[in-house]
């Protein structure tokens, strides 16, 4: 039986959880991390285990570091030039802020879809998919279309786009952006996906598309995402995170962080009592 | 917010608030009417020699001012203009690039002073930089650079020949270079600024190093406007006078024409410098010396049209991002 | 299906062992650019310290109060002529030309920022910007023929006009920018006072946007204090103080130029000196302007936009 510690946060009850998880091993431990911006604390002390081949769901209202920590799984924040980034963000037995080790190749460990899609304007689907694959220095045709055609088919838009792979990715629709850039995200054989709320940007039906990808993929890797919609985070996720202000209030399994909430605030979050 | 357009006033304004649009509209169209005079009187004025020679000055190499053989062309000067710019272009834009992109990754406390070091550089007038020109980064220059060139080279590549004696077109294209460097590199960060941070992102989501991200954000997105800073530097070299006609080394008709880089040459506004007070206004030397300024005029002109609209459309693009 | 993710599992480990090979060589390939593009910014450095050392080392000895006062003369031995005039013509010209270029340029400014948003106040920032970088030789061209072909002698004037056309553009775009800073709300608290239009410009927007103009303006008149072309066919130069405003008259940087025609050393001497004293006055106001803002406003961002127009 695995074990997920949560802090306690000054004003809330105690959180303390347990998730069977059985055979199944932890692909990313965070601990006790916590982001500065400048002098304010952002995220605080925040260490969850999250397990191989789920979906995790972080869920919480506006401005409650969400964003903040998940741009920690794979050192995002290293473009920001006033954040500061304190514990450890382990991926298998690999802490990514271990001053000794190159970042360059860890980073690639963990793949990003952000919130609307940002494909690379001045290039066709084939290259954007492709892009951070030929970064690694990789030339060999062959093996550059077996992965372009892997990652498009586990992205669900192989079979739109076979066809038309050198179109400008541009001229997709804003749903089939989002999947190319999760293709692009996949193509780097990342160990973990992370996505700001992938599908918020995009109609229904896109969304719908999104979330069965999502489905699909959790057999293989170990997803992490922020959603605003408590409704997908259900559908969707195996886990989820309430976080509140920075801290994590409540971890637990899906199903049970939603029907019955440990913690009042996240009852009141759940039930719609604020936003 | 609402914007109330309280130009129309209500009922009958009093002529003050009339009388206050008209002058401002006077002012602006100032420009207008200077643009249009300075063209035509440029066009009226230098009429005799497009008279004599016909659209040929602009192919024309002859230049004698003596009386009863007076021919004149523009020629060797447009490509002492196109020679030099071309140079100083190869030179500037790339360090102005780099430049550009030392001040946008280098941590603030490091980047910022060195970026204003670079901006001071467009403080220092014209003439200032010929007179060290011409002082002292000649002797040095021919010394280290276009003697042992010429020495080694000399016989096998024409760009070598000729014995320099550091007044030429690759001395005022050295300089040339230095003086659009600001103009370049600010223009420059401004376009590559302007990228939106999303592209960054993903750039560095695959894992990619700083000047990975440059190659696989940056560059492709902000070409059209890296390619309008360049061009307004192109601007800025095709018009520069002092510092040119104290470089330069001041020859006139055929033997203006640049044989190597160590030929000496004249450019359009060097012409003008050194020729217009001497040119008297009866014979056609002065109108010659007219169609040269016209000539300067439509070609600067054009260029720096091409430039804003390269320019504008890549800052454009970010205030429509932001809007979004 | 086990055999199938075996298979997979077994692929994605391949393609990873790949990445991993040529990590080295691309941190190398990135410390590499991060050092040319340092080395660019020395490059460009270079000339500016070797300009102010060369003025500071060569000019220094040449200054004294005789030589920033008294006319040049004949090239005496082992002085150098002095550069009197041509700091008076200096002072004198830039004042001339800054009462003409100033009021059409702050108008002109006006113009966009308060009567703009139609398509010919489009037309006319578009050529306000296109002729800000017309060569300064052909304004002096222009000058010359508007001015000086038609009075028949080279005048004062005709040099003043040609400078405030550098000018006006300039002071034009700066009050433009620092118009439109002035918050919305304080037009409308004038219009609600029921002051007229022109009165509310002038009497209360144009002062909160003071510090943008005054920018402007000085930033334009250390430019214009530099400019040499377009003097040479208006003023001519001289070596003798102003004698009125039909007659050649001297300015620094034209003064700067005979004297490195000159062969002399005690010329040389002065050129540097003459140099000297113009640099130093123009990185003055420079940085003083840049001073000013950092230390005292530091809320406006006057200085990235007026470098985005080309000052």
């Amino acid at each position: 039986m695995a074990t997920v510690i949560t802090p306690k946060p000054e004003n809330s009850t105690v959180v303390d959880n347990q998730i069977k998880t059985s055979q199944k091993k932890y692909k990313m431990i965070t601990e006790n991390v916590n982001v500065y911006y400048g002098n304010y604390l952002a995220v605080k002390n925040i260490s969850i285990k999250f397990p191989e081949k789920s979906v995790t769901a972080l869920i919480g209202p506006s401005g409650c570091g969400k964003t903040t920590f998940l741009r920690c799984l794979n050192r995002m924040h290293d473009m920001t030039k006033s954040a500061r980034v304190e514990g450890k963000v382990m991926i298998d037995d690999i802490d990514l802020y271990d001053k000794s080790i190159d970042p360059i190749y860890h980073r690639r460990k963990v793949g990003m879809v952000f919130q609307k899609p940002n494909p690379f304007p001045t290039m066709s689907i084939y290259d954007n998919v492709i892009a951070g694959v030929r970064l690694n220095g990789v030339r060999d045709k062959k093996i550059l279309d077996e992965i372009v055609e892997d990652s498009l088919k586990m992205a669900y838009l192989w079979d739109e786009v076979k066809d038309e792979l050198k179109k400008p990715a541009i001229e997709l629709s804003g749903g089939q952006q989002q999947r190319l850039c999760i293709a692009r995200a996949l193509a780097i054989q990342p160990e973990v996906l992370l996505m700001d709320e992938p599908a918020s940007a995009l109609d229904p039906i896109a969304t719908q598309k999104i979330e069965e990808t999502i489905t699909e993929l959790k057999k293989d890797f170990c997803i992490i995402i922020i959603t605003h919609n408590m409704q997908q985070a259900v559908r969707v996720s195996d886990y989820t995170g309430f976080m509140y202000l920075g801290d994590l209030i409540e971890f637990r399994e899906t199903k049970k962080l939603f029907t019955d909430p440990k913690n009042e605030l996240t009852a009141k979050y759940v039930q719609g009592h604020f936003g | 917010m609402l914007k109330r357009d309280f130009s129309k006033s209500r009922g009958r304004g009093p002529l003050s608030d009339k009388i206050f649009k008209i002058a401002a509209t006077v002012a602006g169209a100032y420009v207008l009417v200077v643009v249009l005079l300075m063209v035509v009187q440029l066009g009226w004025e230098s009429g005799p020699i497009w008279q004599e020679e016909g659209l040929g000055f602009i192919w024309g190499t002859d230049w004698n001012a003596v009386d009863g053989r007076e021919s004149f062309g523009a020629f060797p000067y447009i490509i002492g203009t196109l020679v030099t710019a071309a140079i100083a272009m190869s030179i500037g834009v790339p360090l102005s690039i780099g430049i550009a992109m030392f001040v946008l990754t280098a941590p603030k406390r490091i980047g910022d002073p060195l970026g204003y070091l670079v901006e001071l550089l467009a403080a220092v007038p014209s003439v200032v930089f010929g007179l060290w020109g011409l002082l002292v980064f000649r002797i040095y220059f021919k010394d280290l650079i276009e003697q042992p060139l010429h020495t080694a080279f000399g016989d096998s590549i024409f760009l070598f020949s000729g014995s320099p004696f550091g007044l030429d077109v690759l001395s005022a294209s050295i300089i040339l270079a230095i003086m659009i460097i600001p103009t370049i590199s600010a223009v420059s960060r401004d376009v590559m600024l302007a990228v939106p941070q999303q592209q960054k992102e993903a750039a560095y989501m695959l894992g990619s190093t700083t000047w990975e991200m440059f190659r696989l954000a940056v560059f492709p997105y902000s070409k059209a406007g890296l390619i309008g800073a360049s061009i307004l530097g192109l601007g800025r070299a095709i018009g520069e006078t002092m510092a040119v006609t104290m470089m330069i080394g001041n020859a006139t008709g055929l033997a203006a024409i640049p044989q190597s880089l160590f030929s000496t040459s004249a450019t359009m506004p060097s012409i003008i410098a050194n020729e217009f007070i001497e040119a008297s206004p009866v014979s056609l030397h002065m109108p010659a010396l007219l169609g040269v300024a016209l000539v300067l005029l439509l070609v600067s002109m054009s260029i720096n049209v091409v430039a804003h609209f390269l320019v504008i459309r890549m800052l454009k693009i970010k205030e429509g991002a932001i809007n979004n | 299906m086990s055999n199938i993710i075996q298979n997979k599992q077994e692929k994605r480990a391949e393609y990873r062992a790949m990445f991993r090979s040529n990590v080295k060589n691309r941190l190398l390939v990135d410390k590499i650019m991060m050092g040319v593009v340092f080395a660019c910014v020395l490059i460009a450095i270079t000339p500016l310290l070797w300009i102010l050392g060369t003025l500071f080392y060569g000019g220094a000895e040449a200054l004294s109060w005789e030589f920033l006062t008294g006319e040049p003369g004949a090239i005496g031995e082992g002085i150098p002529p002095a550069i009197g005039p041509a700091i008076q013509g200096t002072l004198i010209i830039i004042g001339l030309s800054s009462i003409v270029g100033i009021p059409i340029g702050v108008m002109s400014g006006i113009y966009l920022a308060e009567f703009g948003g139609n398509w010919f106040s489009k037309q006319i920032r578009f050529f306000t910007d296109v002729f800000m970088e017309f060569p300064s030789i052909v304004l002096g061209v222009f000058a010359f023929l508007l001015i000086v072909l038609f009075l028949g002698h080279f005048s004062v004037w005709a040099g003043a006009f040609a400078l405030s056309l550098i000018m006006f553009p300039i002071i034009a775009r700066a009050t433009e920018e620092s118009l439109k800073m002035v918050p919305w709300s304080i037009r409308e608290a004038g219009a609600a006072l029921g002051l007229r239009k022109w009165i509310v410009t002038l009497r209360i927007v144009l002062p909160a946007a003071k510090n943008g103009i005054i920018t402007g303006i000085l930033l334009s008149v250390s430019r214009v204090g530099g400019e040499t072309a377009p003097l040479i066919m208006t003023i001519l130069g001289s070596s003798q103080f102003f004698s009125g405003f039909d007659s050649p008259m001297d300015a620094l940087p034209l003064r700067i130029w005979r004297f490195s025609l000159q062969p002399y050393d005690e010329a040389r001497l002065a050129g540097w000196g003459a140099a000297l004293v113009l640099v130093i006055t123009i990185l003055a106001i420079h940085i003083g302007v840049r001073y000013w803002f950092i230390h005292k406003r530091k809320k406006t961002d006057m200085i990235p936009r007026l470098s985005k127009i080309g000052v």
